[in-house]
């Protein structure tokens, strides 16, 4: 197998899910729009007091990504599961962790692109401070990848149960934690003016490691659910 | 030495040799808790900053250790399952993945205990205390899943797969919160660092440690039996030795 | 609780093409077939045949490297497919149940995929693929607007864009009609004297001779 049909094999299926999602338009906007309201609802639970939730907004913004995030995780593998179609992909004599690659890249573009173009406008929303917003974008940007990338474990493993939502959840939150400690912390520290090139280190390794290893555990994963 | 491991891996030699050992394992781990117990109550000195309330950790300091041992036992026997495709392996994961989940409840609540006469409340996002929620939470993942897949086989390997990723994100997970912890409550964390401890405090907490790892081992090879008796029924060898015990 | 087999072609090269060995299987404690062996090779069919729930799929699906079979090994150009697995599955096309064919994706779109994920391609191209099987004029619908049977032809069109020299078929001709039925039936008679291989479950009668074609009986 060449490098070059690898990379094709990738650039297919990457295509392939990029129009599969904009067939199905909702399946973007549904998580985004959840995104927002549930950003939304804060001030109203707990005070629309700027100085408030100008220190709680970094938290808030972030635990808002990673439940959107979670909602819009089952389609990676769900309708392929049901009609065969990752069949196919396992029986394809391409590694199926390139492939498996091609499909988290088509998630993170069509649901984790557009949470970080939407964040500043929630920024603003949440008074956060102009300083804290390029933070907010590069934590995003390092961040949203490696939640794609952990939640397709998730989903692998629980892509063949007919209830299987739930316990995504159970199964992936507790890993996306340290994303969360350092994201967040990150636009908190840059919204006190200091730096935060640890935070950004960190969560650069976070997704070196992910981007490595989640894929085979990601493709290990399916073809033990589709046994 | 290794064709003992080889007969070890089938159900029936694992079966046996489990109910010869785990009388022994009973008694010993009942001993040694009589004189953990009594040891660390009794005859350790009182502490002169915490009083008698810091006695509890010769219960939250095992428990606390053997939830992590637990997690360990459980990924490495699940990545043998899953890779050299052994049975009692799988056995032996399942099997433990409850008991680590009862250690961790159990540092959790003593630790909460011990947080009332120590902090003044019950609960504190320490970071210890933070990690070993986490921790339950992986536990109650992989419990979660086991129950949720029916295929005995698929549902071993998916809780291997699950049980490796686990173990890679623990490090990051427990290094995440000590740094977390560290920039919000710089302060409490030192009060659990104590300097080296002496040798009279010492040596019930290893005893401790012992009874609890043993009563672990001895658990597990309950659970791993009870486990076999089910997966097995229908064997032949299982059918022999019931018929043969109902004489 | 056994599986009997029928009229094994004595293959001259025995090294060739895939193997069945001793394999069984058993789900949830129940035991579906054992000791079932059988060897397939260039230009032979087998049929396998069995009542409801006597685990033809299953078999299909072990014989594909999707689930491991419980007992004996299969092997193909005598070695077991999971040890060589990416060189097994470029030799291989496996159309299941669920057939993987898009309902998003037109007809066209489905073969571009199938195709890139193979390992060889064919000179047939995807309009003549799309027309040998009786798909002319249906190139552009989202596949979500044709009938059963014609998304059932979209899948077997991939037979022909990726040349492989064996083909796993679980029951190619549900869903499609007769006319249809004759075209997808000379599609694998035609495979197998061109010196292919051909596993299928079907009650569909081939219209092969004895020398190409044996069956596999499992039975509950």
């Amino acid at each position: 197998m060449t490098n070059a049909s690898l990379f094709n094999a990738f650039l297919t299926v990457l295509k392939r899910d990029l129009t599969l999602a904009l067939r199905t338009r909702s399946e973007i906007a549904n998580p985004l729009i959840f995104f927002i309201i549930v950003v939304s609802l804060f001030p109203l639970a707990v005070s629309p007091e700027s100085g408030l939730l100008r220190t709680v907004a970094p938290g808030v913004i972030w635990v808002a990504a990673l439940l959107s995030t979670m909602l819009s995780l089952d389609s990676i593998f769900r309708s392929d599961f049901e009609d065969g179609s990752l069949e196919q992909m396992l029986l394809s004599p391409h590694p199926m962790t390139v492939l498996v690659l091609g499909k988290v890249t088509a998630h993170w573009l069509v649901s984790g692109l557009p949470l970080i173009l939407l964040s500043p406008l929630l920024g603003v929303l949440l008074f956060l401070p102009f300083e804290a917003m390029p933070a907010l974008l590069a934590t995003l940007a390092l961040g949203t990848p490696v939640l794609s990338l952990i939640g397709a474990i998730g989903v692998a493993l629980t892509v063949g149960l007919r209830r299987g939502g739930v316990l995504l959840s159970l199964l992936v939150l507790p890993l996306y934690i340290p994303v969360l400690i350092f994201a967040s912390n990150a636009i908190a520290t840059a919204a006190a003016d200091l730096s935060i090139k640890g935070q950004l280190y960190f969560l650069a390794a976070m997704f070196a490691l992910a981007v490595t290893l989640a894929p085979l555990a990601t493709a290990a994963a399916l073809r033990i659910s589709l046994r | 030495m290794w064709s003992f491991f080889h007969r070890l891996a089938s159900p029936k030699h694992f079966y046996q040799f489990a109910g010869r050992l785990i009388p022994w394992l009973g008694w010993s781990t009942l001993v040694l808790f009589i004189i953990g117990i009594y040891l660390g109550l009794f005859v350790a000195p009182t502490d002169y900053q915490q009083g008698e309330s810091y006695r509890i950790i010769y219960i939250h300091v095992p428990a606390a250790w053997m939830s992590m041992f637990v997690y360990m036992v459980m990924a490495i026997s699940g990545g043998i399952g899953l890779i050299w495709k052994m049975k009692m392996a799988d056995v032996v994961a399942s099997s433990a993945a409850p008991l680590g989940a009862a250690f961790t409840i159990l540092a959790l609540v003593t630790g909460s205990l011990w947080g009332k006469p120590m902090w003044g409340t019950w609960w504190i996002w320490d970071a210890r205390l933070t990690s070993e929620l986490i921790l339950l939470f992986l536990y109650l993942g992989f419990i979660a899943l086991q129950s949720a897949i029916e295929d005995r086989r698929t549902a071993a390997n998916a809780c291997a797969v699950l049980a490796l990723v686990g173990v890679v994100n623990i490090p990051i997970i427990h290094y995440s919160v000590e740094w977390w912890n560290t920039l919000h409550q710089g302060a409490t964390v030192t009060r659990f660092d104590k300097p080296a401890m002496a040798t009279s405090m010492l040596i019930p907490l290893l005893t401790m440690f012992l009874a609890f790892k043993l009563y672990f081992g001895l658990t597990l090879l309950m659970r791993a039996r009870v486990e076999i008796l089910e997966r097995e029924r229908d064997t032949t060898w299982m059918k022999e030795m019931i018929t043969e015990s109902g004489k | 609780m056994t599986a009997s087999t029928s009229a094994i072609p004595q293959s001259v090269s025995v090294d060739k093409g895939l193997e069945v060995c001793n394999l069984g299987c058993s789900r949830e404690d129940r035991e579906l077939f054992s000791g079932l062996n059988f060897r397939l090779s260039s230009g032979h069919a087998i049929q396998i045949e069995g009542p409801n729930g006597s685990g033809k799929t299953t078999l299909l699906r072990m014989l594909c490297g999707l689930r491991l079979p419980d007992e004996g090994e299969i092997l193909w150009n005598g070695r077991d497919i999971s040890e060589e697995r990416s060189a097994f599955l470029s030799n291989l096309s496996y159309i299941g149940h669920a057939h993987g064919v898009k309902g998003e994706l037109t007809p066209l779109e489905n073969l571009r995929v199938s195709q890139a994920m193979a390992a060889r391609n064919n000179s047939l191209s995807l309009d003549e693929a799309l027309e040998r099987v009786g798909l002319f004029g249906f190139e552009d619908a989202p596949s979500r607007t044709l009938s059963a049977g014609q998304r059932r032809r979209v899948a077997l069109a991939r037979l022909l864009i990726n040349p492989t020299p064996l083909w796993i078929l679980d029951e190619p001709f549900t869903a499609i009609d007769i006319q249809g039925q004759k075209q997808i039936e000379t599609m694998i008679t035609d495979h197998v004297l061109n010196g292919g291989m051909a596993i299928l479950t079907s009650h569909h009668p081939l219209d092969l001779s004895e020398d190409h074609l044996s069956s596999v009986k499992l039975c509950t």
